[in-house]
């Protein structure tokens, strides 16, 4: 039952963690890199136009709905078990979102890495 | 500057792991949250061991921002591979976590599989890592932040790079 929990929890995490990566890096690409923009207009200016990006606004809130996911699947399954299994679950489902939505370029090289991430992943489930 | 950006991507390697670890060895005092108690979620964060993982997953978020303000999403997200490493020996050496040989084999995988991912040629001098075999990554990131190109044409020239390599 704990693990059917886990790994429960685990998806919940994944869906959150992609809709939340991809909202987050399509805000900072709007913002733009940061350390040029600090060195040129200052620390405020940087928090001032990351936080009034409604794209990070909603990533952020999907980062706090796979924040308390994992907090739950860590109290039920062990953190090499959970972390990496998230982590490498989200990774491909990124790499879909990305080339999806960002448009991000992802070739059948990376799609055999995905593919091996995923097996990593079943052998962690073993 | 080149050291910086590779500073803030082992930072988002380092305080992930350590976050999560933090988090683990909290929830596990705390025990079990039932899912008909979820304020039991909240309290949860009185723990100082959860707070320190908080704080560090704040200082994560903190690098991960930077990092996705100048970098493509697969490439930044590689560079926590080497957090799962990290993670499988402090969950076995430091909470004495059971770690069995399949396990270790899967972290090895992914960890191979997400390095893979990470840019073929480049696949031994992990960036996050290596400080002395940068290639071409690097070298774009610092020629458009060195003559001062603002930030669409510095993400633009690691999204062509990227784009080249593959």
């Amino acid at each position: 039952m704990k693990t059917l929990y886990t790994w429960c929890a685990i998806l919940v995490i994944v869906f959150a963690s992609v809709v939340g990566d991809v909202l987050l890096a399509h805000a900072m690409r709007q913002v733009g890199d940061v350390g040029a923009l600090w060195r040129r207009s200052g620390l405020v200016a940087v928090i001032r136009r990351t936080l009034g990006n409604p794209n990070f606004l909603f990533g952020v809130m999907a980062m706090a709905v796979a924040f308390f996911s994992l907090l739950f699947a860590l109290s039920w399954g062990d953190v090499s078990l959970v972390a990496p299994a998230a982590a490498s679950l989200t990774f491909i489902g990124n790499a879909v979102a990305a080339k999806i939505f960002l448009h991000e370029r992802v070739d059948r090289r990376r799609w055999i890495a995905a593919g091996l991430v995923a097996g990593g992943v079943a052998l962690l489930a073993g | 500057m080149n050291f910086r950006k590779y500073l803030v991507l082992a930072g988002v390697t380092v305080f992930a792991a350590a976050g999560d670890s933090m988090l683990s060895h909290g929830m596990k005092q705390v025990g079990g949250v039932s899912v008909h108690h979820l304020q039991g979620v909240i309290f949860a964060v009185a723990n100082p061991w959860i707070a320190i993982g908080i704080l560090l997953l704040l200082a994560f978020f903190a690098t991960y921002m930077t990092a996705l303000s100048w970098a493509d999403l697969t490439y930044v997200l590689p560079a926590t591979s080497l957090g799962y490493v990290l993670l499988a020996l402090v969950a076995r050496f430091l909470l004495h976590e059971h770690v069995s040989p399949m396990r270790w084999l899967g972290i090895a995988l992914i960890t191979g599989g997400v390095g893979f991912i990470a840019g073929g040629p480049a696949l031994t001098e992990h960036p996050a890592m290596e400080g002395g075999g940068l290639t071409g990554q690097n070298v774009s990131f610092g020629d458009s932040a060195q003559s001062g190109i603002l930030t669409k044409d510095a993400s633009h020239a690691t999204h062509t790079h990227s784009g080249a390599e593959l």
